[in-house]
């Protein structure tokens, strides 16, 4: 049997009325990329923070290598080795990119020479060798999602937790940070991904599960996904799935 | 360690100006320099480096002074006993406010009013209660003996806040190279990301808050044995408030040398803007105001700032220009 490194169970987070995730259940396997899609509002985010221990759930638990972690605060999970990366890129922006990678390998290394020196193995890793003492906030969009992630793995984590890392970046952008992933699972890393670019997504997660309305509405392999009519239904409408078939079969 | 060197120079090079005069006016003035140098390196501590800008120091500087004058007056201690209780009590005020601001995660203007506030209760009720001696103050009685921490010249005195100066450099100076320090710069920079990072934000406030109120205490305790007086609008009121972040803004926040340079420049002003305006009441708070809202426009990263500028356009900087490679996106 698989070890499962994080499971949410039976997760709901209630906003007043809204209801914004459902019971949501899913597990995330040891050394696996697990891909979280889904439309906008279907409580990607919202499940992400209720992991990381930015919110607490109304209802269910999160149960990672087996505690339950519902209402720990982002720093201490951190020490156990789960780690987060924001949607929108959050820099020191006052800091280089060395010394901002360092603020995350602190987290193992007391002494500040170890620390910068591991910062900068960590940015050869992803890329960023060339511009390690330049200021954090001189970097394109590419730059800052790339230190993000530097930042991050620089905690030495187990379980990676990678909010839209893709987003905002341009197809060949897209193209050069996939293998940078790759190398990162390849380490033993578990990840799980919130990633709406589905070709890296179709190229990346071993499974792949889809959220719509607060609910998992599908979970499998990503090519099972992406023919899955709930799943086509959730992004293109209701109805979709059945006239998607009907022009397909036309055109055989 | 890098920049240890630069400070040990610095302040053996000052201290050799009590033997090269002897003048009181001289001496004074460098004093009141370095005290407000030393209150304004405890400001830096937790609002360059942490973020966390104060408006109520005056209660760190208060506690200082009123522990270490009350302890020898009413209870006999030793001065320079009293001076380093001073210091603790100091501390303990700033962790119990720390405690009380950061854990219901009061931010930016709201913890600066929260600070003003403290210092204006610490004020009030020390202008009402007995054991500060209300609204007489408290007096030190004159006693010139060096156990006493008094001294016929004004040198010693001199040499002893320098000291305090000298070790409030050093300290900062470690800080910065440590994991604390850098913690400390990534909660100011990013409350949020150094949280996911695996940073108790709240711990290292805290753990900055104290250092600083101790740092600014000891400002606090040398003031009641150089003066040997304190009173409630002295010790707690807002003009040390204003003169802990008015040097470190003024010199260059959030650096090492900045509230040495900053106290060095405002208080050279403030003698000038007396001579110029024969001692008008309340002139000098016009001329450090001018000031203020010219470095902020002009030189946000104050008096230190312009000299590293000044230095990298006079000694071109060794790295290579950076490609253009990966250029800002604001």
């Amino acid at each position: 049997m698989v070890e499962r490194l994080l499971r949410v169970e039976h997760v709901s987070k209630r906003f007043g009325g809204l209801l914004a995730l459902d019971r949501a259940s899913f597990a995330a396997e040891v050394g696996r990329i697990t891909a979280l899609i889904g439309p906008n509002g279907a409580g990607k985010t919202t499940l992400f923070s209720i992991i990381s221990g930015n919110l607490l759930p109304s209802e269910g638990s999160i149960v990672y290598d087996g505690a339950n972690i519902e209402g720990e605060p982002p720093h201490r999970l951190a020490r156990r080795g789960m780690v987060r990366t924001f949607q929108i890129a959050q820099p020191f922006t006052g800091l280089t990119v060395r010394e901002n990678i360092a603020v995350g390998a602190h987290l193992s290394r007391p002494a500040r020479a170890d620390a910068l020196a591991a910062a900068g193995d960590v940015a050869r890793e992803v890329g960023l060798g060339e511009l390690l003492d330049r200021p954090a906030a001189t970097l394109t969009v590419a730059g800052r999602k790339r230190l993000e992630l530097a930042r991050a793995l620089a905690t030495e984590p187990r379980l990676l937790l990678l909010d839209e890392v893709l987003a905002g970046l341009n197809p060949s952008e897209i193209r050069d940070m996939v293998p940078v992933i790759r190398t990162v699972r390849n380490r033993g890393i578990t990840i799980v991904m919130i990633e709406h670019v589905m070709q890296a997504v179709i190229s990346l997660a071993e499974r792949v599960v889809v959220l719509s309305e607060g609910r998992v509405i599908a979970e499998g392999p990503p090519e099972a996904i992406a023919r899955d009519p709930h799943v086509v239904e959730a992004y293109l409408g209701h109805g979709a799935a059945a006239r998607m078939m009907a022009t397909g079969t036309a055109h055989a | 360690m890098k920049g240890l060197a630069s400070i040990l120079v610095a302040v053996t090079l000052l201290g050799t100006v009590p033997l090269i005069t002897s003048s009181n006016v001289v001496l004074n003035f460098l004093v009141v320099v370095f005290l407000i140098a030393l209150v304004g390196q405890g400001w830096n501590l937790l609002g360059g480096y942490g973020g966390q800008y104060s408006f109520g120091h005056a209660a760190f500087f208060g506690t200082g002074a009123y522990v270490t004058a009350i302890l020898q007056v009413r209870y006999g201690i030793n001065a320079w006993l009293g001076f380093c209780i001073g210091i603790a009590a100091g501390a303990l005020i700033g962790t119990v406010i720390g405690a009380l601001s950061f854990r219901s995660r009061l931010k930016g203007s709201y913890f600066a009013l929260v600070t003003l506030a403290f210092a204006e209760v610490l004020r009030i009720m020390a202008s009402v209660a007995p054991i500060t001696g209300a609204g007489v103050g408290t007096l030190i009685k004159l006693d010139l003996r060096p156990e006493a921490f008094q001294f016929q010249s004004r040198a010693p005195f001199y040499w002893i806040v320098l000291g305090l100066v000298g070790v409030s450099l050093m300290l900062i100076r470690v800080i910065e190279d440590s994991r604390f320090g850098a913690y400390l710069v990534a909660v100011r920079e990013n409350e949020d990301a150094a949280q996911a990072l695996g940073v108790n934000t709240t711990i290292v406030k805290l753990g900055a808050m104290t250092i600083s109120a101790a740092i600014t205490a000891a400002g606090g305790c040398f003031y009641a044995q150089y003066f040997l007086f304190v009173d409630a609008a002295i010790a707690y009121g807002p003009w040390i408030s204003i003169e802990a972040l008015l040097a470190p803004i003024i010199g260059g926040i959030g650096t090492v040398f900045g509230p040495l340079l900053g106290a060095l420049v405002v208080k050279t002003l403030g003698e000038f803007a007396k001579l110029a305006t024969g001692d008008a009441p309340g002139l000098d708070l016009v001329i450090y105001g001018c000031v203020l809202v010219l470095v902020v426009a002009v030189a946000p990263r104050g008096v230190a700032g312009i000299l590293s500028d000044l230095r990298h356009r006079l000694l071109p900087p060794k790295t290579a220009v950076p490609t253009s490679l990966e250029r800002g996106s604001g």
